[in-house]
C-alpha cells in the first residue's frame, strides 16, 4: 500500500511537471515558434533520423501516420511528406531494379503472386533528409524555406509565393504543392511534436522500430552508438546535400 | 497511373512548370536577341541595319512589358510576388529575376528608346495641338531643346546606354539560362553551357523575329523591302545559329561521351516522348532546315522575291524550333523521374489557369503592344524624314 502512494505521488508529480513544461511552451508552439519555447532551446538540437531497411516491413503505418498526424491531402494525387517503397533488384542486373509505391504505400503493398527467383526485396520509406546544405532553401526566392537552428527545414507558408523552384531543387522528390494552400508542402518532422519531446508521427506509429528520430547533439541519444556500430549511408550522395537521414542496410539500387 | 511509366517518386505525378514556363524564357530570348541585334547598329555601326533599328528596339520593349506576366500568372500567390523585391533571398538564383528585368527595362530599353526617339517626340509635340499635345508633353518630359549639341548629346548618351545594354542584355538572358543550368538535382537542366546556350538561342530568335516582323511590316505598309538589310541580317542570324547549334552539340555530344547515371533516362525520353519536339522539330525543321535555307541563298544567288520567300520561312521555322527547344528544356526536364526509372506525362489543359488559350493569348500580347507602340513612335526611317521635312 505504502509503495502504490509513492508511485502514485511520484507519477503525480512527473505529471505535473510534464504538463507544466507542455504549458509552457504551448503558447510559443501555436505562435509558430516553438523555438522561442522557454522548455525548448532551438541550439541543443541537430535533428535527423535514422531508417534501417531489414527492419521495415512496407505496412504503411507511417505513411497513414503522417497524413492524420499532419492532415496531408489523402484524397489529391502527389501529396506525401513520408512515402515507402518497395524495391525488387534482379541479382543479375542490379541496375535495373523494379520499384512501386501505391499511393505512397498508404494502403500497404499488393503481395506479389510469383515472386521471381534471383530476385531480393525490401522497402525503403523516405522522407524529407532535412539537409544540412538544402538546395529547396538555396533556391527558394524569398527565404520562406529556411533552416531552423535545430537543423530542421522549414517552410513558411505565409510567405511562400508558390513559384515551385524548391520543388524543381530538391533531388530526393520530397515537395510537393498543397492543392489547399496553393503553397510548397514537406515533411517537418513533427516539429510541433519533437519540439515538445514527442517523436514524429511515423516513428511513433512504426511497429518494427525502422524508423528513430535521432538528436544529434544529445550525448546520450542512441544514434552515436548506431552509427558507430552499422554502416550507414545517406540517398545519393554524390548531391553533397548533408543529408541527414541515415539509411541502415540500403541497397546501392536504391535511388 | 495513366501517363506514368516505370517509378517515378510519388511527388512527381503533376509537373510543376507548365507551357506558361515555357512562354517565359521564349519571351525574354526574344527580348535579349532583338536588342543584341539593334546593338549591331549602334556599337558596331554595321549600317546595314539601320532600317530595323528601332523596330528592333520596340520588338524588345514590347516582348519584355509582357515577359514577367506568365510567371506572375503561374505563382501559387501572385500577390506576395513583390516580395522577391522587397525581401529577396539573395542564395536564390530566382530571386534576381526583378532586378535584372527592372535594370533591363528602366535602365537599358526605356531610357536607349526615349533618347533615340526625343528628337522625335518633341517635333511631334510641336505639330499637333489640344490633348495630342498633351499626350506628347510628359513623353518629352517636357524638354523642347533638339538644339545642335542636345541632340549630340542624346546620341552620346545613346551610345553609351547601348554599350551597357549589350552586357545587360547578355545578362537577362544568361540569366535565365543559369535558373535552370544551377539545379543540380536535375541532369537535364544542369549544366555549366545551360546559360550560354539560353544566350545564343536567345539572340538567334531574336534576330529571326526582327526579321520576320520587319518583313511583315513591310507588307503591311505596301514600301519596298531593304534587300542589303535582309541580306545582313540573314547573314547574321545564320552564323548565330551556327554557333547556337554547335553549343548545343557539344552540350549532346558531352553527354553522349560522359554516359553518366542519367544516360540512360534521358536517351530513353529523347527516343520517346520527345521524339517529335526534340528531334523532328527543335533540330529538323527549327535548325537544320533554316541554316541549310540560308545556306542557300549564300551559295545560289537568287531573284529578290525568291529571297524573301525563303528568309521568311527561315526566320518563322526558326521562331518554331527555338520555341520547341524551350519546350523541350522545361517540359522535357521534368518528364522523368529524379529516379531515373520512370517516366511521367505533361497534360496541356485548354482554358485552364496555366493551359493553352491563356498561353497564346499572353504571346499575342506583344504583338498588341507593338501594334500601339509603332503608331506612337513610328520606328520607320523614312517616316521621320517626312517629319523633319514638314517641320
Amino acid at each position: 500500500m505504502d509503495q502504490d502512494r509513492r508511485d502514485f505521488l511520484l507519477n503525480a508529480g512527473k505529471l505535473i511537471v510534464l504538463t507544466g513544461a507542455a504549458s509552457l511552451a504551448w503558447d510559443s508552439v501555436l505562435a509558430g515558434t516553438p523555438e522561442t519555447a522557454p522548455n525548448y532551446r532551438a541550439t541543443d538540437h541537430w535533428w535527423g533520423m535514422i531508417i534501417d531497411i531489414d527492419e521495415c516491413i512496407g505496412c504503411g503505418n507511417c505513411v497513414r501516420a503522417c497524413k492524420a498526424e499532419n492532415h496531408v491531402p489523402t484524397d489529391e494525387p502527389g501529396c506525401y511528406r513520408t512515402w515507402v517503397e518497395r524495391y525488387q533488384v534482379p541479382v543479375d542486373d542490379l541496375d535495373r531494379p523494379r520499384v512501386d509505391s501505391p499511393n505512397g504505400g498508404y494502403d500497404g503493398f499488393p503481395v506479389i503472386d510469383q515472386p521471381g527467383e534471383g530476385i531480393k526485396s525490401f522497402f525503403v520509406p523516405k522522407l524529407c533528409n532535412h539537409c544540412v546544405h538544402s538546395p529547396c532553401v538555396q533556391v527558394c526566392p524569398v527565404g520562406a524555406t529556411f533552416d531552423g537552428p535545430d537543423g530542421v527545414v522549414l517552410i513558411d507558408k505565409s510567405r511562400c509565393v508558390g513559384c515551385r523552384y524548391c520543388v524543381q531543387a530538391c533531388p530526393y522528390g520530397c515537395r510537393f504543392i498543397d492543392p489547399r494552400t496553393k503553397t510548397a508542402d514537406k515533411c517537418t518532422l513533427c516539429y510541433h511534436r519533437i519540439t515538445k519531446g514527442l517523436t514524429t508521427a511515423c516513428c511513433e506509429a512504426c511497429p518494427t522500430g525502422a524508423r528513430q528520430l535521432v538528436d544529434l547533439k544529445n550525448p546520450k541519444d542512441p544514434v552515436h552508438e548506431f552509427l558507430r556500430t552499422h554502416k550507414v549511408h545517406v540517398l545519393k550522395p554524390h548531391m553533397a546535400t548533408g543529408a541527414k537521414v541515415y539509411y541502415n542496410a540500403l541497397d546501392g539500387a536504391v535511388r | 497511373m495513366p501517363g506514368v511509366d516505370g517509378f517515378i517518386y510519388p511527388n512527381e505525378v503533376e509537373l510543376q512548370w507548365s507551357i506558361l514556363i515555357v512562354l517565359y524564357p521564349f519571351l525574354t530570348g526574344l527580348v535579349a536577341g532583338a536588342f543584341i541585334l539593334a546593338s549591331l547598329e549602334r556599337v558596331f555601326n554595321v549600317a546595314a541595319v539601320k532600317p530595323t533599328y528601332r523596330l528592333a528596339l520596340l520588338t524588345a520593349l514590347s516582348f519584355l512589358l509582357v515577359a514577367p506576366l506568365p510567371l506572375q500568372m503561374h505563382l501559387g500567390h501572385p500577390e506576395r510576388a513583390f516580395e522577391m523585391l522587397l525581401t529577396p533571398h539573395r542564395e536564390s538564383a530566382m530571386a534576381m529575376f526583378g532586378f535584372v528585368y527592372l535594370w533591363y527595362l528602366m535602365a537599358v530599353l526605356v531610357l536607349e528608346i526615349w533618347f533615340d526617339y526625343r528628337k522625335d517626340l518633341v517635333l511631334a509635340r510641336r505639330a499637333s495641338t489640344g490633348w495630342k499635345r498633351r499626350f506628347y508633353g510628359p513623353l518629352t518630359l517636357w524638354s523642347d531643346d533638339i538644339s545642335e549639341r542636345a541632340l549630340a548629346l542624346d546620341d552620346r548618351i545613346g551610345r553609351t546606354i547601348t554599350i551597357i545594354g549589350v552586357p545587360s542584355a547578355f545578362l537577362l538572358h544568361g540569366y535565365v539560362g543559369f535558373i535552370f543550368g544551377s539545379i543540380k538535382a536535375n541532369p537535364w537542366w544542369s549544366t555549366p553551357l545551360m546559360p550560354v546556350v539560353f544566350l545564343f538561342s536567345a539572340i538567334v530568335s531574336g534576330i529571326a523575329a526582327v526579321m520576320v516582323l520587319y518583313m511583315v511590316f513591310c507588307r503591311l505598309r505596301h514600301v519596298s523591302m531593304d534587300m542589303l538589310c535582309l541580306d545582313t541580317i540573314a547573314r547574321y542570324l545564320f552564323f548565330a545559329f551556327l554557333i547556337d547549334f554547335s553549343l548545343e552539340m557539344l552540350d549532346l555530344i558531352h553527354r553522349l561521351y560522359e554516359a553518366d547515371e542519367s544516360l540512360r533516362a534521358l536517351d530513353f525520353m529523347v527516343r520517346t516522348k520527345l521524339l517529335v519536339s526534340h528531334i523532328v522539330v527543335q533540330i529538323g525543321l527549327g535548325t537544320f532546315v533554316p541554316i541549310a535555307l540560308l545556306a542557300l541563298t549564300f551559295a545560289v544567288r537568287f531573284r529578290d522575291r525568291v529571297r524573301i520567300g525563303i528568309y521568311a520561312t527561315a526566320g518563322l521555322l526558326t521562331l518554331i524550333g527555338i520555341f520547341a527547344m524551350r519546350w523541350n528544356v522545361v517540359i522535357g526536364g521534368q518528364l522523368f523521374s529524379k529516379s531515373f526509372l520512370g517516366y511521367t506525362t505533361y497534360k496541356l489543359g485548354f482554358a485552364t489557369r496555366e493551359g493553352l488559350l491563356p498561353a497564346i493569348l499572353i504571346m499575342l500580347l506583344p504583338f498588341v503592344f507593338l501594334a500601339v507602340l509603332v503608331r506612337v513612335l513610328p520606328p520607320w526611317t523614312e517616316g521621320a524624314k517626312e517629319a523633319t521635312a514638314k517641320v
